[in-house]
């Protein structure tokens, strides 16, 4: 049961009406408790297959399962984090959190208040925030800590799955840095799924265990670097002559993928 | 300090209009003077002052009436003008059907329909409110349906992820996110109650007993009497910037909480 993939795509397609297609006969299978980055070149419809991941797009031809069924009708708890944070201005931070428990598929086990503010706190404390910070809005808060709180809404329903799409890229070296070494610890402390879309390849070696490079749109996915370095991983891992070695793997792959034509 | 700054801002502000205030009283003293004007064409400065003076509990219970029916006729559109966007958020089909009608209605010149109300509604305040009303619609429905159809994407993504209700994406999404654009909305239209409500008080057939601001215009014009038109004059405008001046204060009490600039 285990040998099982938790994400199974078979063939995938994808065109909306009348469109040139977007994805083209994409195979992929995520393991459960895996960490997968997708890299390629603008375009390619990377974002795209996060979204059929989730179930928000329909697939045109081939199938996707998530464990086993249409991720439509899959009762896998899955959790999304965009690329810009997308917190509502008049909410309060913990008001942000609490949002997708009170959505009928956010709610889970906490179903009376005390759970949910309990569940509020832990992932204001897992994602780093102070409780001082829960009454404040988002306008208060830097670029930095407005993507914390929206790390946090999607750790807040216990995820069994999270996509996320490229939810550093608007942020500062440093900043992206600091952020993908807590990333790396949550999934080593929770070990969910994960599926991060990037165009760092820095930041797809250092936090995943499998990169797939992604080719232009149409988009399929044109090979596989395993990343075999241990967890928790260092952040002077980025300095070591082997990551060097594997981002540049990842780098060429790259590259061909956006030069090969369509 | 705060107070303190509040003053000096209050001063900074007010204290050029009024000094522009001065010298057009002054010039329109002197010309009036210089060239004789008979008062039936345009009264002294003076003479309105001791008109306002004179009248000022007719003036008071004119621009009370008119107040209340403008109110009236404001938060009908509020009401009304936000329900309607609900249904045009809620179908492509309402909004195309409903909107040249209400378009129609906006641009129908407002003196011709007056008239009508009045045939139909009868004379007195329901009908004024009812000018009011109409007049004031149009802005809040397009504000309110725009902000609530141009939600962010991710974001209905994530209500989608989270199985939402319509209901549910409404009452957590669309209507808050909607708030600063009625608030828009209601700036202008609060402006145009105001005008609604004395332009349906020229044709309500208000009588000795119980008159608003635009009965008191129409008769004072009938008996040449300018002094007391232009005191009614200034009442209206004082009205309106009133009105007008207490919806920015809520406005930028409730935006600036939400957002960094407004």
């Amino acid at each position: 049961m285990t040998d099982s993939p938790l994400i199974d795509c078979r063939q995938l397609a994808m065109s909306y009406d009348g469109t040139e297609p977007i994805l083209r006969d994409v195979n992929l299978s995520v393991a459960e408790g895996e960490f997968v980055s997708l890299v390629g070149p603008s375009g390619c419809g990377k974002s795209t297959l996060l979204r059929l991941v989730a179930g928000l797009r329909e697939v045109s031809s081939g199938s996707i399962k998530t464990r086993g069924t249409e991720p439509g009708e899959s009762s896998l708890r899955t959790a999304f984090v965009f690329q810009d944070p997308n917190l509502l201005p008049w909410r309060t931070v913990a008001g942000n959190i609490r949002l997708p428990l009170e959505l009928p598929s956010g709610c889970g086990e906490a179903s009376t208040k005390s759970d949910r503010g309990k569940l509020i706190e832990e992932s204001l404390k897992l994602i780093g925030l102070s409780p001082e910070d829960a009454t404040k809005r988002p306008r208060q808060l830097s670029g930095g800590m407005r993507m914390r709180v929206s790390l946090a809404r999607a750790l807040v329903t216990e995820p069994e799955l999270l996509l996320l799409d490229e939810p550093f890229a608007a942020l500062d070296d440093i900043l992206r840095q600091q952020l993908n070494e807590e990333l790396q610890r949550i999934w080593w402390e929770k070990r969910w799924t994960g599926i991060f879309v990037t165009h760092n390849v820095a930041e797809a070696v250092f936090l995943s265990q499998r990169v797939l490079v992604m080719s232009r749109r149409p988009g399929t996915i044109l090979g596989e670097i395993v990343v075999p370095f241990e967890y928790p991983r260092k952040p002077e891992l980025r300095a070591d002559a082997s990551f060097a070695k594997l981002t540049g793997e990842v780098s060429t792959l790259l590259r061909t993928a956006a030069e090969e034509a369509a | 300090m705060r107070l303190h700054s509040f003053l000096r801002a209050v001063v900074q502000n007010a204290v050029p209009p009024l000094i522009l205030g001065l010298v057009i009283i002054v010039t329109w003293h002197a010309l009036v003077t210089i060239f004789e004007t008979p008062k039936y064409l345009v009264p002294l400065p003076g003479a309105v002052w001791e008109a306002a003076i004179v009248h000022f509990k007719k003036l008071a219970i004119a621009t009370r009436l008119t107040a209340l029916a403008t109110l009236c006729g404001f938060a009908a559109s509020l009401l009304v003008g936000t329900v309607i966007a609900f249904a045009f958020s809620q179908s492509r089909f309402a909004r195309l059907a409903g909107y040249p009608y209400f378009l129609f209605l906006q641009t129908v010149p407002i003196v011709a329909i007056a008239p009508l109300i009045i045939n139909w509604f009868g004379n007195g305040f329901q009908s004024v409110v009812l000018v009011a009303f109409i007049i004031s619609l149009f802005p809040i429905i397009t504000n309110a349906t725009s902000g609530m159809v141009s939600v962010d994407p991710d974001l209905l993504d994530l209500f989608q992820l989270h199985k939402a209700s319509r209901w549910q994406v409404w009452v957590k999404l669309r209507l808050p996110a909607s708030v600063p654009h009625i608030i828009t909305g209601a700036r202008t239209s609060s402006g145009l109650a105001v005008i609604g409500a004395i332009v349906g008080e020229f044709f309500a057939g208000y009588g000795r007993d119980q008159f608003g601001l635009g009965y008191l215009i129409l008769s004072s014009s009938d008996y040449m009497r300018m002094d007391q038109l232009f005191a009614a004059m200034i009442a209206s405008a004082m009205l309106g910037l009133a009105i007008f001046g207490t919806m920015g204060f809520l406005s930028s009490t409730v935006l600036s909480r939400w957002y960094d600039h407004e």
